[in-house]
């Protein structure tokens, strides 16, 4: 056997992997967003989107939930990543913040059925200090709330290991030249984990748009993202082509987002 | 200074309290002889009686456990040799591209992994049930195991390479012998990532499962739609224990394979 043929046939299940589940569902998702509930060829679908105002109203909404939900998990991670890569047991927080990530997904939106109930410990509190029962479940805040709880590791994660990865002699030598300990931070160390934001950004913002989940145990089908829409289409009336045409602005505004973005995986490689 | 340590200490604390709230919360209630997430009345064992009688719900964690522990295995073995091809791809251009592609599904949002999945395998005829659940959780896991793999691949000294080569391996000699020994720490890490992407999907699972077979996620979920059950809390207290063992596991693994990786520079120098 040679070098050559040993290469391929390593590759050919690999290949073969890319073309069946990699190309092909993509491509059939834009052949089916191609065809109308009856499957006759039309651009159909697409014309329904954009002249409907209630899915340009659904994917507006979509976005500033997904927005939101970003903007309030990098809020509350950054300080608390920079705080955790200056303890003394970065290991062991790192370990603590990565094990609710294993507690699978659906387990921890239940646990806030519990939490925000009517009469739950929450509704509790605000009662006791006077301001009485609240909606909280089955509302926009609920769902941007426990979004941003299940997110919040996935942002904190690359962030920390952006921070971590900072030569130790550049932090060494802002304070040699006179700088404090903010202005260190606002000139080295936010500057050069950018890379680590932007990860954690496309770490949440594109799954934030999709979980239909969370819209339908805590949103109470009253927050409709774009993967609730995806999935009544698909799962409930049946509409394949019209899910697929959503699903096809998913993907385009995913693509945008990472571009935005601009960090893939593979640029850390290059990088080093 | 100290006085602002302290405050921030504080802070990651807080954090980590609003982290691990709703995780507890649900264990103790699991404890809870109310049949409510919401007052505790007095301690009892019984809902974990019950999830433990409850032999549907046990079927359904073993199936979910087969699961993740084939397509992991699977997973790993195509996402290895993937790598290492993709190591050996001569062509700059060739490797970007298969990079690329190869981020496309750790990148897709859920929902469209599973409608486009769904759409896939209606097109062929497949029958949905465990067989496409699993070949779909195969295909999400591949990527992870392809970019686990890939540094502990370019860790490996070219002149070792050579050496086999000079010395009369053939490739698969050089492929069992020299590449998969000093890859293992990556496929490990892989398969271990592949195990809990598995254990952890909800979404996918839900587009490709048809109405045969069910994981634990797709479950609980069916059974929260429908309301509160204690024994959905004591379950998840059970859930959180062996997530804590393999996590645990996975910690001593890493650090198991730095120390060894220390030893080997040690030799070399």
């Amino acid at each position: 056997m040679n070098k050559k043929s040993t290469q391929s046939t390593m590759l050919f299940p690999y290949v073969l992997w890319l073309a069946l589940f990699v190309f092909a569902p993509l491509l059939l998702l834009i052949y089916q967003s191609l065809l109308n509930i009856d499957g006759q060829f039309t651009i159909e679908n697409i014309v329904t989107y954009f002249t409907s105002a209630t899915y340009i109203t659904m994917t507006i909404q979509s976005f500033i939930f997904a927005g939101f939900i970003t903007a309030v998990t990098l809020l509350v991670s950054y300080p608390a990543a920079y705080v955790l890569t200056r303890t003394e047991h970065k290991e062991l927080w790192r370990m603590l913040l990565i094990l609710p990530t294993w507690i699978n997904i659906l387990l921890k939106a239940y646990a806030f059925i519990g939490i925000l109930s009517q009469s739950g410990p929450v509704n509790e509190f605000l009662e006791t200090i006077g301001i009485g029962h609240q909606q909280i479940l089955f509302t926009n805040f609920s769902f941007i709330l426990v979004a941003t709880y299940i997110e919040l590791p996935f942002m904190m994660m690359p962030i920390m290991n952006a921070i971590n990865e900072i030569d130790p002699s550049l932090i060494k030598a802002s304070h040699d030249l006179g700088a404090n300990e903010w202005e260190t931070l606002r000139n080295i160390i936010i500057p050069l984990s950018m890379n680590g934001v932007r990860s954690g950004i496309q770490a949440v913002f594109i799954p934030s748009l999709s979980l239909f989940m969370l819209t339908r145990l805590i949103g109470g089908n009253r927050v409709i993202t774009l993967g609730t829409a995806i999935e009544q289409h698909f799962l409930v009336t049946q509409n394949w082509g019209m899910g697929s045409t959503i699903g096809i602005v998913l993907v385009v505004l995913m693509f945008i987002v990472m571009k935005l973005t601009n960090n893939t995986p593979t640029r850390k490689r290059g990088g080093r | 200074m100290t006085e602002k340590m302290k405050w921030s200490k504080l802070y990651l604390f807080f954090v980590f309290i609003l982290l691990y709230t709703p995780i507890f919360y649900l264990i103790l209630f699991s404890f809870n002889e109310g049949g409510t997430m919401n007052h505790f009345t007095g301690f009892t064992l019984e809902h974990y009686s019950t999830v433990l009688q409850d032999s549907r719900l046990i079927q359904i964690v073993v199936q979910t456990l087969l699961l993740a522990l084939l397509s992991s295995l699977i997973s790993s073995i195509i996402g290895t040799l993937g790598a290492i091809g993709i190591y050996y791809v001569k062509n700059v251009r060739t490797q970007e591209v298969l990079l690329n592609a190869n981020n496309i599904l750790l990148v897709s949002p859920d929902v469209i992994i599973g409608s486009s999945f769904l759409l896939l395998f209606t097109i062929v005829g497949f029958q949905l049930g465990f067989v496409s659940v699993l070949l779909a959780h195969i295909a999400f896991s591949i990527p992870i195991v392809v970019l686990m793999v890939l540094p502990s691949l370019e860790e490996i000294n070219p002149s070792m390479l050579k050496a086999a080569e000079d010395l009369g391996a053939n490739g698969f000699q050089i492929l069992w012998h020299v590449i998969l020994p000093n890859i293992l720490p990556g496929i490990l890490s892989g398969f271990f990532m592949a195990f809990t992407y598995s254990l952890d999907d909800f979404a996918v699972t839900f587009f490709v499962t048809g109405n045969g077979f069910t994981t634990l996620a797709v479950e609980i979920y069916s059974r929260a739609r429908r309301g509160v059950s204690l024994e959905i809390n004591a379950l998840s207290a059970l859930l959180f224990i062996a997530s804590l063992l393999l996590v645990l596991g996975y910690y001593y693994l890493s650090i198991y394979s730095r120390r060894m990786k220390k030893v080997k520079r040690g030799v070399a120098e």
